[in-house]
């Protein structure tokens, strides 16, 4: 479902960006037709020069008289007011139908721009129904979703061009958007407002499933995670748990930090680092070895481990589904 | 046949006289850049206040006791400085002196019972956002309030040394215009800080 | 009122005499001493001009090693903290210390020229906002080169910008040079405003005066009222950085909104006022190539004046993805659409004037009429994104950057370069060289719109902007190389530019004084000008002085008779709006109080950046000397004189 352009938005995959993309053909189209107008014009005008040189080329033609061509003038801004007009109408149309909130949201989410990652909290009535997960979004197709962006820490702004426009999370306050996804598929977002020294490698996905398919994540993303029985896989649940912890939650063990991407299913998710790479136990040990060296200046030191200890936390870490 | 453009200019003055000079417009601008720059930060102050959570003010019943007077004070040091003018227009160099003069001290006195004002105030520069803006936009009153006492001393000194007379005189309309610019905004910002509480906003 | 200083000026016609006693009074020292002292309109504007263009050239490498960082994906030649820096410093050198001062060059070069006066109104103003320029560019750049330029890009948001996330100088340096820069724009527009209104030839009203006096005075009276704006927004972010102050920061109540608001409120008139004095140009200079006057020049300078005007009510079209309510949107969506009208009017008129003229094709032509094409490109792509839902998904994509540089090259470089080879013969006597010029003009033109025209795709397949690298699987490889490859074509153009001038200069043809047959007062006097300009005061009848034989007017300028105004270094003050003689305007002499004053001024904010007391009070104790020694009321300026006696 990515295609060819990945956060290309003219192959809209939601309600919410359908009407965009209509109204972005009809200016392209128009913006298009303008310039090929101006251009024959200006072509036109040009070959009929009377002479190609310089300042005595110039100076050989007589000066006369402009003719009264303000017609020109007025014809030009007269035609140029249609299309004008037109956008104008369906932009407030369009505007009307698409900046929501719906009332009819059946899901909430709260997203949170880091630097430089996505904190997702499903939100639900009953707070053990509620949840934490990071970079990876999955919503039901069809539905409806309310998300309400905050700000931790700079002003960061969520896109998933093939389902909606962009709003910016602006700390101090709680901006509204929604995402409609009309058909099953991975919708690539990243971040579109410059946030410091990472923000090219600030992505997010929006997984569209059934809504069968999205209960069974659901239910299985509320599961803590489980205690391993392999050896090393033990070990690197302590390394986990005393390093790691720090920065990481794992719900079901000891590390409980909120600083970073909360990491207790891990390996549900196709991409890790916000985007940057793909979650196989290679890459995974690439990254916890020389963040910095991927992402220069993300808050992930490198973590300097053993080769024994970096096998023993890749293990574990593949356990966290 | 063409007719050709004749001038016939009749006597012209040399130099600025009165406030045909182009200093006079040269002060005009800056006093508009000016103006343009208090907006800014009066808009600053509501901008803020009518987007933030209630308690803002830090002060929701501002204090009067100093600055109601210290306004008037500074209004009539305006009408005092305009005495001062009028002193050069009409060729009496003691009345310029006693309005110059004059319109010195109140200016200084007004500076003064501000700081006082300041010292006395519950909040510091860096309390709130609250805090903040009501220092430094009365601190950048209080600058361009010493600009103005330098300006004041500037056309004492130089009417004392007889340099002004009912024609030439660019540089006390300037300066007393730049005077009275300085009221002015003091006066609007009076209203946003001290009297807008009272009259509803930020509460 | 004794009226014994009035007296009547003398008519007379030019004579050796004449030009010898003009000469004597208006020619300043050389040396040292003549280059710190001069207030000289034409020896200023050349320095802002060649100073704006080594900025310019700085901001291409900027560029260029950008390009190269971007040509393909996943390029590890500079790492993200330099490209932070490299596309934040392009973009202030570009915007701030080349585009405004380079058409401030041009204005301050050619106004007293086009208005048949003898300099700006205030001439030692003028030399103070051009050191206070060289002092901020100077300033900034010491930044840059120490690794402290700007990191946030040139629109520096916050809560970016502030100390917890950004704890460097860069932004210290950036808000401290910015503020700086602020008083030379806002000087300068004070001199622009006045001479405007008081020192145009006599003769000349408001509707026969060039339209770069209207492009250049609108922008001047938006930036006098617009720069306080952004002055104090950086302002705010220095104290909120450097003196714990909560304006921006959410922890005590600030807004981050609020530096939004306040930038682009200066910013957006900010971006007008960059391309109305070089639209001007064009204006002006187009007509000349036609062989025919400019149709609709009524139409021309009231659609620049209300393109000003609306520019004043269109900014939050920079924060449509901020949250703001629909209803605000829609407003500042209908003006950014409606704004359209006023500029399409000028590219009209454009087209008119070639298309009812008899077109010559000059190397200038060229300049000019390409910009038509690009102005209309840059225009459309910013009426895309005036729709607000359209500009939810191209705001902060290469559509955007796009957008910008058809509209900043296309309106303000394009004309710039045409003024080149405009009016170099008039500054210089000499013209370039048209073979070169040719080559000159089409690798720019091609070499850009090969660089930014495919950008509107790569924005429309989703890059964002400000990005250091991409993953190839983007969809974006091939784009960024095209890209990439046209903007070095361009860069070879604007080296053939600095070639052609330097060239020229020493072996150029000789221009005369009017080689273009061109049709305003800058072409009745000698090339180069002589420092006095006109050695007698024209007193104008029409638009266009020198083509009255040929158009057979009725009444005629009269360039030949006229005021002497001999008797001191004089020059006409006139009405405003009709411009009648009302005064004779006594001009100050050669002074280095300006020089000394911004040397006062940087001491300051050294001494401000580097936290030291003793530059800072060194630098206002310089500052304030300085101010009394220049604003002291003197007796040959007829600024003072004594009550009695």
């Amino acid at each position: 479902m990515t295609g060819t352009t990945p956060l290309g938005y003219l192959a809209s995959a939601g309600e919410r960006s359908h009407a965009i993309v209509s109204l972005t053909w009809f200016t392209l189209l128009v913006s298009i037709v303008v310039c090929a107008v101006i251009t024959v014009l200006l072509w036109i005008a040009v070959a009929r020069a009377r002479a190609n040189g310089g300042a005595a080329e110039t100076r050989a033609i007589r000066v006369g008289r402009a003719p009264k061509a303000l017609r020109w003038i007025g014809v030009g801004v007269s035609i140029s007011a249609i299309p004008l007009v037109i956008t104008l109408v369906w932009t407030m149309v369009t505007l009307a139908a698409t900046s929501g909130p719906p009332a009819d949201a059946h899901l909430v989410l709260d997203v949170t721009g880091h630097q430089w990652w996505w904190e997702v909290h499903y939100d639900a009535v009953q707070p053990d129904q509620s949840f934490t997960t990071a970079n990876e979004i999955h919503i039901p197709v069809n539905t409806r979703v309310l998300v309400r962006l905050h700000g931790a820490d700079v002003i960061h702004s969520f896109w998933v061009p093939k389902l909606a426009g962009k709003t910016d999370t602006i700390p101090g306050q709680t901006n509204l958007t929604w995402l409609q996804a009309s058909v099953a598929g991975h919708y690539l977002g990243q971040c579109t407002e410059y946030c410091g020294w990472q923000h090219a490698h600030m992505q997010l996905e929006v997984v569209a499933e059934s809504p069968q398919e999205f209960q069974r994540w659901r239910v299985q993303q509320l599961q803590p995670a489980h205690n391993p029985l392999g050896e090393s896989e033990q070990r690197g649940r302590q390394l986990v748990e005393f390093r790691c912890g720090l920065c990481h939650e794992v719900r079901g063990t000891l590390a409980a930090s909120r600083v970073g991407p909360d990491l207790t299913h891990l390996k549900s998710r196709r991409l890790i680092a916000a985007g940057v790479l793909p979650n196989t136990a290679g890459a995974l040990g690439g990254w916890i070895e020389e963040a910095q060296g991927i992402k220069p200046g993300c808050q992930m030191p490198n973590q300097n481990l053993t080769a024994q200890q970096l096998t023993d936390v890749v293990a574990y870490l593949e356990t966290l589904q | 046949m063409a007719e050709v453009v004749a001038l016939r200019p009749g006597p012209l003055a040399v130099g600025p006289i009165g406030r045909r000079g182009l200093g006079w417009w040269g002060v005009g601008t800056l006093v508009a850049t000016e103006a343009a720059l208090f907006g800014y930060l009066l808009f600053c102050y509501f901008y803020t206040g009518a987007t933030a959570p209630p308690g803002w003010l830090l002060e929701p019943r501002p204090v009067l006791k100093l600055a109601l007077p210290n306004t008037i004070l500074l209004l009539a040091s305006s009408v005092v400085a305009w005495y001062g003018e009028r002193g050069v227009l009409t060729h009496r160099p003691a009345q310029a002196l006693i309005g110059f003069g004059g319109a010195f001290l109140m200016a200084c006195l007004f500076a003064a019972v501000q700081v006082l004002e300041w010292y006395a105030k519950p909040f510091r520069l860096g309390t709130s956002s609250y805090g903040s803006l009501y220092f430094v936009t009365t601190g950048f009153h209080m600058a361009h309030v010493l600009v103005g006492i330098a300006v004041l001393a500037g056309i004492f000194i130089w009417t004392a040394l007889d340099y002004f007379s009912p024609r030439r005189n660019l540089s006390v309309s300037a300066g007393v215009l730049y005077w009275h610019f300085v009221d002015v905004v003091w006066l609007f910002i009076f209203t946003s800080f001290y009297i807008s509480p009272y009259l509803g906003f930020g509460q | 009122m004794n009226r014994g200083d009035d007296r009547v000026p003398a008519l007379g016609t030019a004579s050796p005499g004449l030009e010898h006693r003009l000469y004597e009074l208006w020619e300043g020292e050389g040396g040292l001493q003549g280059f710190l002292s001069t207030v000289d309109h034409k020896k200023i504007g050349l320095r802002y001009i060649v100073t704006a263009f080594i900025f310019l050239l700085l901001g291409g490498i900027e560029a260029l090693i950008m390009r190269l960082q971007l040509a393909a994906p996943d390029l590890k030649l500079i790492g993200p903290e330099q490209y932070d820096q490299l596309f934040s410093t392009h973009g202030m050198t570009m915007i701030f210390l080349y585009a405004g001062p380079i058409l401030s060059g041009f204005s301050n070069y050619l106004w007293p020229l086009l208005l048949g006066t003898r300099d700006m109104a205030f001439p030692r103003v003028n030399a103070l906002s051009y050191w206070i320029y060289l002092a901020s560019g100077i300033f900034l750049y010491v930044g840059f080169l120490s690794g402290n330029g700007p990191n946030d890009g040139w629109f520096n948001y916050v809560p970016y910008a502030n100390r917890d996330y950004n704890p460097g100088m860069s932004e210290d340096f950036y808000s401290l040079g910015m503020v700086l820069l602020g008083t030379s724009t806002t000087v300068g527009a004070a001199n622009f405003i006045v001479t405007a209104m008081r020192t145009r030839a006599p003769g000349m009203s408001i509707n026969r005066a060039p339209i770069l006096l209207w492009g250049t005075l609108t922008a001047n009276v938006a930036n006098l009222l617009v720069v306080p704006a952004v002055s104090l927004a950086f302002f705010l972010l220095w104290m909120d950085r450097q003196f714990g102050t909560h304006f921006f920061d959410v922890h005590a109540g600030g807004q981050p909104l609020l530096w939004q608001h306040l930038f682009w409120i200066f910013g957006h008139p900010w971006v007008y006022a960059i391309v109305l004095p070089s639209m001007a140009f064009v204006s002006d200079g187009l007509p000349v190539f036609c062989r025919r006057t400019l149709v609709g020049y009524p139409l021309v300078a009231l659609s620049t004046v209300a393109t000003m005007i609306l520019g004043f009510g269109v900014w939050v079209h920079h924060m449509f993805a901020t949250g703001l309510p629909a209803l605000g949107m829609s407003f500042f969506s209908a003006a950014s659409i409606a704004i359209v009208v006023p500029s399409a009017v000028a590219v009209f008129s454009w087209l008119a004037t070639i298309w009812n003229g008899r077109p010559v094709v000059t190397t200038a032509f060229l300049f000019f009429a390409s910009t038509i094409l690009l102005f209309v490109i840059g225009g459309v792509s910013g009426f895309m994104t005036a729709s607000v839902p359209v500009d939810w998904q191209l705001t902060d994509t290469y559509f955007v950057v796009a957008h910008l540089h058809y509209v900043l090259i296309g309106i303000n470089v394009f004309p710039v370069v045409g003024a080149v080879y405009f009016w170099f013969p008039k500054m210089t006597g000499r013209l370039l060289d048209e073979r070169l010029g040719r080559w000159n003009f089409w690798l720019m033109f091609i070499g850009f719109n090969v660089c930014f025209l495919p950008m509107h795709l790569t924005g429309l397949f989703g890059m964002p902007r400000r990005v250091y690298t991409y993953g190839p699987e983007m969809g974006w490889t091939t784009l960024n190389l095209i890209t990439s490859v046209g903007a070095f074509i361009f860069a070879i153009g604007v080296v053939l530019l600095v070639a052609n001038v330097l060239k020229s200069r020493r072996v150029g043809a000789l221009a005369g004084p009017n080689p273009w047959d061109a049709h305003t007062l800058e072409w009745s006097i000698p090339s180069p000008p002589p420092p006095y300009n006109f050695a007698v005061i024209p007193a104008v009848a029409t638009r266009h002085p020198l083509w009255e034989g040929y158009l057979d007017e009725e009444v005629r300028s009269s360039l030949d008779r006229g005021l002497l105004l001999d008797k001191a270094k004089e020059s006409l003050g006139t009405t405003p709006l009709d411009a009648l003689p009302d005064m004779i305007l006594r001009m100050p002499e050669d002074t280095s109080a300006p020089f000394v004053l911004t040397l006062g001024l940087g001491a300051l904010f050294a001494g401000l950046i580097l936290k030291s007391w003793l530059l800072m009070i060194c630098g206002l104790i310089i500052l304030t000397a300085a101010l009394l020694v220049w604003l002291w009321p003197r007796r040959e300026l007829r600024e003072r004189e004594a009550a009695h006696g």
